[in-house]
């Protein structure tokens, strides 16, 4: 059986459309194993913009607001979700103004990369501000979506930990503490009990 | 207007680790105990069962056992020069909220600070003389000694039926256990945990080198477990989830697993959750508490009147209170005078990741505290003559968890995304190991907590202001251990090793350690400590101050131990000499 997110709680078509690409370019996917979009990222990254993650209710949202150092940590004033918002409509922009009127998903797989190498350097200016804030963001929610549990959308099938041999929840090693360099053959499980 | 509740014997701040002793220790003498927890009443079969705890984004991720930074967080910069600005989101260090405190989601690493640790500043000037140490580090004795200590580090340990090999009973060095340990009077109430690969290959190479490894001591249960109070641990199960999780499976000690199941049914214990204590007050001598402040859950304020006042918050928000009530006067770092906030350290950690290309070290087959390490290069277990720096930590092999949001490697070189970044994870995944180092940290007169004159917290009470910054004798201590460590794991034979030792500036963003310390530190002086050696106050006598916030300085060690020690010797003191006479037990 499958269990199939059905429509998206937070983005719109266009940013759902949007971030399948990008999760995919940032995990494509290969023969063993596939890729952001395929896994679940897309939805993942939805429903946690969607939750009190994406609203930043346990954070500390009080003024003022200042840059700061880097090693004081984050101080944006906005939500993950309208950072995530705001930055996925500059992006679009941007390339809509760089490849005449094709919004990202519209431009070549190698265009693509590119762009998100350049925002990855902070090269690329998004909303008037270094681009690199929000890789880190979009790298940050691709990379949890693709291993957390199933529960939450991503690693569909658990297709993330097979790549990597991790069994997930499983519950007793107490037989395979003492069983040195032998590879743990079982099959992984997440929260909800399946093994398939 | 608060209202006032009726008298209690003692109100506890806090119900973690010591304020559950506490209140174990004092309903047991007869006392009535009234213990305020401003977050929620947590079980193990309702808040962390094993059929939702092993949740990386739940717990780890989105730190759901912790408290939330809207409720309550501090400002940090490294220096005088800088503006403090708040941590938003928590990052280096994970404050714990709820009842059990940080004894919820610990790893259960459970040590013991050498006989030299209590005495550094003697210690150290003694062996390599005054003109060693730098004129800003405000490194000093604890005014308690190890072997007045070691009592109560075994009823701690016994308490949580810690697993271990003990290196030294009674000054008799024991095979295989950790020989540079200060002696103890009896063995652990455990055996040592089952050693996965990786470590039992650390402690081949470490042995081979000249070393001494040894198992790590382990809250988390090599067997079942009776405690002295009739409570039942069962065994672990090495599934891996178990700092920043709930041990659903009772395995892992915790005031829920050792100490709550007989506290809660003393008729004369009382626990308030959801109730945020937001000042002590004093009388108009300002030298007697007469009992403390909150507002529940409902926004309603109360006036809880005691005794006698427990503070038995987390390390930082003790020292807040402190600060926020005007009780001790706050440290001056120019004029340096002044007790409350002074003397703040960390813990300085380092480590070392090496790839190999023929082993399988299955990582996910874990324990908080299962591990081989070496003590060789902790403290003052060397000679550190020439070296340029005081101090050391522990280091070794350490099997925490295979958990992979964060918990993949990639060799140095490997993309961040990309099909070369998922190759490189699915090659080095099982093959991969990070090595650790856990050194000690000094305190100086830069590195202090006060009050911002900013940021304020919901009720509009000032955020505390942290001010630290990694110093040079902390940077070359990081340099020389994990130099050492790297030596170790290359005998290992891996393909490729990295290593990152510590480097400054400190930064509020990476995970390091909750190890917090210092603040209201214990001493001899009331000049230089907030605290006499019964972590009793100097100013306020009926108002005692529990926890890291003691430590006059960390040593290379895991805290909770000493934290579990300290607060069994302040409630035999409380018990025996105060109750019969209260009063200063160390005359001013």
């Amino acid at each position: 059986m499958q269990v199939v997110a059905g429509g998206w709680m937070f983005f719109t078509p266009e940013e759902a459309a949007l971030v399948e690409v990008l999760v995919d370019r940032l995990i494509p996917p290969d023969p063993a194993t596939p890729g952001g979009k395929e896994a679940g990222v897309a939805v993942f990254i939805d429903r946690q913009l969607a939750g009190p993650y994406g609203s930043a209710t346990a954070l500390y949202m009080r003024p003022p607001f200042a840059d700061g150092l880097p090693n004081q940590g984050p101080q944006s004033p906005l939500t993950p979700a309208s950072r995530c918002r705001q930055a996925l409509a500059a992006l679009d922009r941007h390339t809509s103004d760089a490849f005449a009127g094709r919004i990202f998903r519209q431009i070549p797989e190698t265009e693509q990369i590119a762009v998100i190498q350049r925002m990855e350097s902070g090269s690329l200016m998004l909303n008037g501000s270094n681009g690199r804030a929000f890789f880190e963001m979009l790298l940050q929610h691709t990379k949890e979506g693709f291993f957390a549990d199933p529960i939450y959308g991503g690693n569909r099938g658990m297709a993330a930990w097979r790549m990597i041999g991790f069994p997930g929840a499983h519950y007793d090693y107490r037989d395979w503490v003492g069983r040195h360099n032998e590879r743990y053959p079982k099959p992984p499980v997440g929260l909800s009990g399946s093994a398939t | 207007m608060a209202r006032a509740l009726p008298a209690t014997d003692v109100v506890i701040v806090g119900l973690g680790w010591t304020g559950s002793i506490l209140a174990q220790e004092l309903t047991q003498a007869g006392q009535r105990v009234v213990a305020l927890e401003r977050g929620a009443w947590r079980n193990t079969a309702t808040d962390f069962p094993t059929t939702f705890a092993q949740d990386e984004l739940r717990y780890h991720i989105r730190h759901s056992l912790f408290l939330k930074p809207a409720q309550e967080t501090l400002t940090f910069r490294n220096n005088a020069s800088q503006t403090a600005l708040p941590i938003r989101t928590w990052g280096s260090f994970m404050p714990p909220n709820g009842v059990g405190g940080g004894g919820v989601h610990w790893n259960g690493q459970t040590w013991r600070f050498n006989p030299t640790d209590f005495r550094l500043r003697s210690h150290l000037t003694e062996r390599y003389g005054a003109a060693a140490l730098p004129d800003d580090m405000t490194i000093q004795d604890w005014d308690v000694s190890y072997d007045e200590l070691e009592p109560h580090y075994d009823r701690f340990e016994y308490l949580c039926g810690t697993a271990g090999l003990a290196g030294n009973i009674a000054g008799k060095i024991q095979p295989g256990g950790n020989p540079f340990e200060g002696p103890r009077a009896r063995g652990y109430p455990t055996p040592a945990m089952q050693q996965p690969f990786a470590p039992t290959l650390f402690a081949a190479a470490a042995r081979e080198s000249g070393y001494h490894p040894f198992p790590q001591p382990s809250g988390n249960m090599s067997q079942a477990y009776t405690n002295p109070l009739g409570v039942k641990l069962g065994p672990c199960t090495y599934c891996g989830f178990c700092e920043w999780f709930g041990c659903g499976n009772y395995s892992k000690a915790s005031p829920q697993t050792t100490i709550l199941p007989v506290l809660t049914r003393h008729p004369n214990f009382t626990a308030r959750t959801q109730c945020e204590v937001t000042r002590i007050n004093t009388d108009s001598t300002g030298k007697r508490a007469t009992g403390v402040t909150y507002i529940d859950a409902a926004g309603e304020e109360w006036e809880q009147p005691a005794e006698m006042v427990l503070l038995c918050a987390f390390q930082i928000f003790n020292v807040r209170l402190l600060l926020l009530s005007g009780i001790g006067t706050p440290y001056d770092p120019v004029a340096n005078t002044g007790v409350i906030g002074r003397n703040y350290s960390y813990q300085t950690t380092s480590g070392v990741d090496a790839f190999f290309a023929d082993k399988n070290f299955n990582p996910f087959v874990a324990s908080g505290a299962v591990g081989m390490l070496i003590d060789d290069f902790n403290g003052d277990n060397f000679d550190h003559a020439g070296l340029g720096f005081v101090g050391g930590g522990f280091m070794g092999a350490a099997q925490t968890g295979g958990r992979p949001i964060l918990g993949t490697l990639t060799p140095p070189g490997t993309p961040a995304w990309g099909a070369a970044w998922k190759q490189a994870v699915a090659e080095n995944y099982q093959s991969s190991y990070s090595f650790s180092t856990h050194g000690s940290s000094c305190s100086y007169r830069g590195n202090h907590l006060d009050l911002d004159p900013t940021y304020t917290d919901p009720h509009v009470r000032k955020l505390l202001r942290m001010n630290f910054d990694l110093h040079p004798n902390e940077l070359k201590m990081s340099a020389f251990l994990t130099d050492r460590l790297g030596e170790i794991v290359q005998k290992m034979g891996p393909r490729q090793l990295v290593k990152h030792p510590r480097t400054g500036p400190y930064s509020v963003t990476p995970y390091q350690t909750t190890h917090l310390c210092g603040g209201a530190v214990m001493g001899a002086d009331p000049r230089t400590s907030a605290l006499n050696r019964y972590l009793q106050s100097w100013d306020v006598p009926n108002l005692f101050v529990m926890g890291a916030t003691a430590f006059p300085q960390n040593a290379g060690y895991n805290p909770t131990g000493t934290v579990g020690a300290l607060a069994y010797w302040a409630a035999d003191a409380i018990k025996s000499r105060y109750l019969k006479s209260p009063g200063p037990l160390v005359p001013a």
